[in-house]
């Protein structure tokens, strides 16, 4: 049975993204599931369970029953590296299509700005990276080893190819600089992104996204139950999750140039959702734009133009917040934050809000957004656990 | 007969000129360069580049032996010569031993290895002999000391060059030395080192070795002689009797320095490279007393053509090298601690892994046919589980099939250039680039591997291969 208008979500919290150096990991959970018990009407007495997702291993379901003071219910941690946010989401919404609980909390939440640390820590410490055959492997060199390849393939000049990521990050910092809990609210021209120091060459500074600090939650619960709550509550139209092989680096006809988790996950996605042209049936997308060439990639992989176009399609402004298919009209990973575990649910989040029409600036506002769909993707090339959801408002 | 079989040297790319020390301290400078280890060598990886090239050609599980000589090895406790026959990979029923303390280390290896040899207890032994010792910055020392290695296969049958006699002599003396916690090296006054430690005993050993087999210096083809620097060395082969322009072979101190005990073997290698059947060589090195060797190259020497060895690294090289750089590659700069996470171990992990890390092996499914770096349980390509061959890959060409120029890694060199490669008959792996050359490196460039550290993580050393553009 499909999980198409099984699951319902009734309240939604994001909390401020940035460089919170005043707010602890349980401050940040703290906020964002209030903001979701007050915007949903619930109070914390009513959930039967609840997910967490983020990134530092051995923790326990006690990081979100502790700060939140939750009575000895049923709550697990779930992680899928920067897709841990929305496996929290999936999780839940499966245990409640299973109707093993009636009310839940999915949570996702990450501390980045605690650590000190240029880029992430290292999750899963030696059995995640071997500390001699891969050493210093950093997701920057990952995105930039296809981003390369990429160029390469489609006969693109470097620098044509870094005007094309460019623009995505141009857009992503305007779409951002109007939402008042991005971290960067402050658009950027051309010619910053493109002299910006090189991080792992061709990407520049601007090509990657930010540590950012941030939580945000969801209440979820069945159609039946959210009519009492409110009308506009999101359905959760499908889930696609696709998990790589780790084998990019290991098997010789892996190309470095498309997402082959994005196209599996995107697949289940379209056909749980009923989808057959997405480019014209999905009103918004909130993806994972962790690094420009991801978006990219993305676009290919979502199926929105053929392989090697991407690019066309960036000249023409066709995923712009005025454009034919808006994507990341939040700010994305790149303005918004990207506070691991916490994204999927932001992205989720984002969505929400435009199809409830509340979009915090009229500005921001997409008109009749049909469905949304969330793309996270976590690991690297080759080893990504991909999932997509797709929502919409209930007919 | 016993005697060399075959021989394989490096030297390290990059090349540090005097006029750029002579910068550095406000003084005029001479002519030449030193060669340098990178941030990632050390004399365990020098030594495995000097065997492999060594091996070219050999079959590597005849090894029984593999002496090591090294007055710098990276381990106080701790041989080095196991990690050199593993990244070799050679069997593991082998006599292994480091030698060292003294200038004549590598000499006396040979000697080692030739008793060994001659007594029947092996039939082939690998010596390996690298060296890269440091002067106090602003010392003359650092002026002179260069880094290398070199090796010779010495064995008992099809030799290109046998020993035909030597003459070892034993002295005690304090002339140069490093006590248990110095890291540069000291030495008395220099007429004293000069008179009464090299000059003695260098010539008690080639006259005793001369008077031995009754020969004159004019018998001798070719004098391959170890001196503290060029002055000293012209002088002592002059002294001995041998004609400069025609029978001593060139040390290389203006090309890479003094290599201490590697000198004498790479000399000895450079010379073999230009012998001829029936050439007579004479080779004495010093520390601690002296040795002499006398060896006659054979009619094989024309089938040992094809190595690297000196010739063909001399001149492969970079020389833009900065005496501020060269600080920071010897570990004499306090560099700040990068924000990222700190590198770990785990000797459990190495001990599992050492076929991968260092006699860099991969599998080949015995179904499919397909190659995969590290080894895998089951296939990734048709499933088949536990079905696979072992394949080495460290002496397989590759090519870059992806790159990109990483500012963010911590390492000794930044950037690091990461590449994916994949290699001829198939695998494919993700590493850093050894000697990165972010100017030449493209899509489809050609990569040899390069054994080297990783990291000194958890207080010991980490080896594995790493791809550089193919020497040339």
């Amino acid at each position: 049975m499909s999980i198409a208008n099984r699951c319902a979500i009734i309240g939604m919290g994001c909390t401020k993204f940035g460089e919170r150096w005043d707010t602890s990991f349980n401050d940040l959970i703290v906020e964002a599931a209030y903001e979701a018990y007050a915007d949903a009407g619930i109070e914390s007495t009513d959930l039967d369970a609840g997910w967490i997702g983020f990134t530092s291993s051995s923790r326990t379901g006690e990081s979100l029953a502790g700060p939140l003071k939750l009575d000895h219910i049923a709550v697990t941690h779930v992680e899928n590296a920067c897709a841990s946010g929305m496996e929290a989401i999936r999780n839940a919404c499966h245990a409640v299509a299973a109707g093993e609980y009636k009310m839940v909390l999915a949570l996702g939440v990450e501390k980045l700005k605690d650590s000190g640390l240029a880029g992430l820590p290292q999750p899963g410490g030696m059995h995640y990276a071997h500390p001699v055959l891969l050493t210093q492997i950093n997701a920057p060199a990952y995105y930039a080893l296809a981003a390369t390849r990429y160029f390469y393939r489609y006969g693109i000049d470097p620098k044509k190819g870094k005007e094309y990521l460019a623009k995505i990050t141009v857009k992503n910092h305007y779409n951002g600089s109007m939402h008042p809990k991005a971290h960067f609210q402050k658009a950027v021209s051309m010619e910053t992104v493109m002299s910006a120091p090189i991080i792992a060459w061709p990407l520049g500074l601007f090509d990657c996204c930010p540590t950012t600090d941030g939580a945000a939650a969801a209440i979820i619960t069945t159609p039946e139950i959210a009519k009492k709550y409110r009308n506009d509550y999101v359905l959760v139209k499908s889930f696609g999750l696709a998990i790589g092989q780790g084998m990019g680096i290991v098997d010789t006809d892996y190309d470095w140039t498309h997402w082959e988790e994005t196209e599996q996950a995107a697949k289940r996605a379209y056909a749980g959702a009923g989808v057959k042209n997405p480019r014209k049936e999905i009103g918004m997308i909130e993806l994972h734009d962790c690094f420009s060439i991801s978006e990219l990639l993305v676009y290919e992989g979502l199926g929105l133009c053929e392989k090697g176009q991407a690019g066309a399609d960036v000249d023409a402004g066709t995923f712009e917040l005025k454009g034919e298919l808006p994507v990341n009209p939040d700010g994305g990973l790149k303005s918004f934050g990207h506070p691991v575990g916490a994204s999927g649910v932001r992205k989720v989040y984002e969505l929400y809000k435009q199809l409830q029409g509340k979009a915090d600036l009229p500005q921001r506002q997409l008109k009749n957004p049909k469905l949304g769909l969330a793309h996270s993707q976590g690991g690297h090339p080759g080893a990504f656990e991909c999932i997509i959801s797709i929502v919409g408002l209930p007919a | 007969m016993i005697g060399i079989k075959s021989y394989g040297a490096y030297i390290p790319l990059l090349r540090l000129s005097q006029a750029e020390i002579a910068r550095a301290y406000d003084r005029g400078a001479g002519p030449g360069e030193l060669a340098v280890a990178n941030f990632d060598e050390d004399t365990i990886t020098m030594g495995v580049e000097a065997g492999v090239d060594c091996m070219r050609g050999v079959d590597r599980s005849t090894i029984d032996g593999v002496f090591f000589a090294c007055t710098t090895p990276p381990y106080r406790e701790k041989q080095s010569a196991p990690v050199i026959a593993e990244a070799l990979d050679l069997k593991r029923e082998l006599i292994t031993t480091d030698i060292g303390n003294s200038l004549r280390a590598g000499t006396t290896a040979m000697n080692l290895a030739l008793a060994a040899v001659e007594s029947g207890r092996a039939n082939n032994v690998i010596v390996v002999s690298s060296e890269m010792r440091r002067g106090f910055p602003g010392s003359e020392y650092e002026r002179l000391l260069g880094d290398g290695a070199a090796s010779l296969l010495i064995g008992n049958s099809d030799v290109i060059a046998a020993f035909e006699g030597s003459y070892t002599i034993s002295d005690e003396m304090i002339d140069n030395w490093r006590a248990e916690h110095d890291n540069f090296v000291k030495s008395w006054e220099d007429r004293f080192v000069l008179t009464q430690g090299y000059t003695r005993n260098v010539h008690e050993a080639v006259k005793g070795l001369l008077k031995k087999y009754n020969l004159k210096p004019k018998d001798i083809t070719k004098a391959i002689l170890y001196g503290p620097d060029a002055r000293n060395h012209q002088a002592m082969a002059k002294e001995l009797g041998f004609d400069l322009k025609t029978q001593v072979q060139d040390p290389m101190f203006g090309a890479i320095g003094n290599t201490g005990t590697a000198m004498t073997m790479m000399t000895l290698v450079a010379a073999l490279e230009t012998a001829k059947p029936g050439d007579l060589l004479l080779v004495a090195s010093y520390g601690d007393g002296a040795d002499a060797f006398l060896i006659r190259v054979t009619p094989e020497i024309e089938k040992a053509r094809g190595h690297r060895g000196i010739k063909g690294h001399i001149n492969s090289k970079r020389s833009n090298l900065t005496y501020n750089k060269y600080l920071r590659l010897r570990g004499l700069l306090a560099v700040e601690e990068s924000r990222r996470p700190v590198e770990v171990s785990s000797p459990v992990m190495l001990l599992r892994d050492r076929e991968t890390l260092l006699a860099f092996k991969g599998v080949k499914c015995k179904v499919c046919g397909r190659v995969q770096f590290p080894k895998q349980r089951v296939c990734y390509h048709c499933r088949s589980k536990d079905q696979f061959d072992e394949v080495r890959l460290s002496d397989k060409k590759a090519t870059i099939f992806t790159f990109c120029v990483d500012h963010l890694a911590a390492t000794g060199d930044p950037p690091t250039i990461k590449a994916i490669i994949d290699f001829e008959g198939g695998g494919r792996t993700l590493c850093h680039m050894a000697d990165r050359n972010t100017d030449a490196v493209k899509i489809g460039s050609e990569v040899e591997m390069a054994f080297r550290k990783i990291h000194d993580a958890m207080g010991f050393h980490n080896y594995t291969w790493k791809p550089r553009l193919v020497r040339e």
